[in-house]
């Protein structure tokens, strides 16, 4: 059974993470997601793996959340509110939703993973230098191409962000 | 204590909300929170297993998953941006043509 600590920050991500897709304006929105990503780093805390949860952290809450919000405040004020929802496609999108959590419910309770020897979390956890020499040793392509496209990502983001008009106007007066 | 169980539940229902978004919401913005909410469900059944199997496979690959999901939202924010430059709109069905 799940202790009350796990409980608080279990309402506090999936409430968030309702809250980010329900609420009118965009930027509340954003910073909903922001908090949900925090009690996700949080589950991360709960099962002993530091390491990535101040990644999640660093990543989430410090870059992608700020980078969503300057989004939302350079796209116009007015397209902050999102056009009124057609109120059969939010029923069906619910129904959708209560299926999805009875369906995939019904395979995990099947699969015994509720069983009471599987469940518990008996063995020890992994430390930091067993990520590390992992990273470097075992995992050290995947990192390389990682870079790369985390550099190709954000030089194509760059290209696709640029606006031709104002450099030719640039030129034009060079 | 905490059980493996409790953890995959709330994955299960945090994906759920990630489809319900995608579903029900035309705003692009709000859909790409709902692909980083599934991304992060992904993540916590990855980190919850790791844990339990005792095997750092997990763990490394929720990392890289971080990774690659922050570089895919800074590419989707830009498409938004240059679609909102040509149709003065973050709706998505308003996104007909792909002439440039």
């Amino acid at each position: 059974m799940a202790d009350a600590l796990f409980i608080s920050v279990a309402i506090l991500t999936i409430g968030s993470a309702i809250v980010a897709l329900e609420t009118r304006e965009l930027v509340y929105g954003a910073i909903a997601l922001a908090i949900s990503m925090m009690g996700i780093a949080g589950f991360f805390l709960l099962l002993d793996s530091p390491f990535v949860a101040m990644f999640q952290i660093t990543v989430y809450v410090g870059a992608v959340a700020v980078l969503v919000i300057f989004t939302v405040m350079l796209v116009r004020t007015q397209a902050l509110f999102s056009i009124k929802e057609d109120y059969r496609r939010k029923a069906a999108g619910i129904v959708l939703l209560l299926v999805f959590i009875g369906g995939i419910g019904a395979v995990v309770l099947a699969s015994g993973l509720g069983n009471p020897a599987f469940t518990q979390f008996n063995k020890p956890p992994i430390d930091i230098a067993t990520i590390g020499k992992q990273m470097v040793t075992y995992y050290a392509p995947v990192l390389v191409l990682l870079g790369l496209t985390l550099a190709a990502s954000v030089i194509g983001a760059l290209a696709l962000a640029r606006r031709e008009d104002i450099e030719q106007k640039n030129e034009r007066v060079n | 204590m905490n059980e493996l169980i409790d953890f995959v539940t709330v994955a299960v229902v945090l994906f759920a909300i990630g489809i319900y978004g995608l579903v029900v919401k035309r705003n692009a913005i709000r859909m790409i929170f709902s692909i980083e909410i599934i991304a992060n469900a992904a993540n916590l059944n990855l980190i919850a297993f790791s844990r339990n199997l005792h095997n750092p496979q997990g763990q490394m690959f929720a990392l890289f998953s971080i990774a690659i999901a922050a570089a895919e939202v800074a590419v989707g924010l830009g498409i938004i941006i240059i679609a909102y430059r040509l149709y003065k709109e973050i709706d998505v069905e308003e996104f007909r043509s792909m002439k440039g």
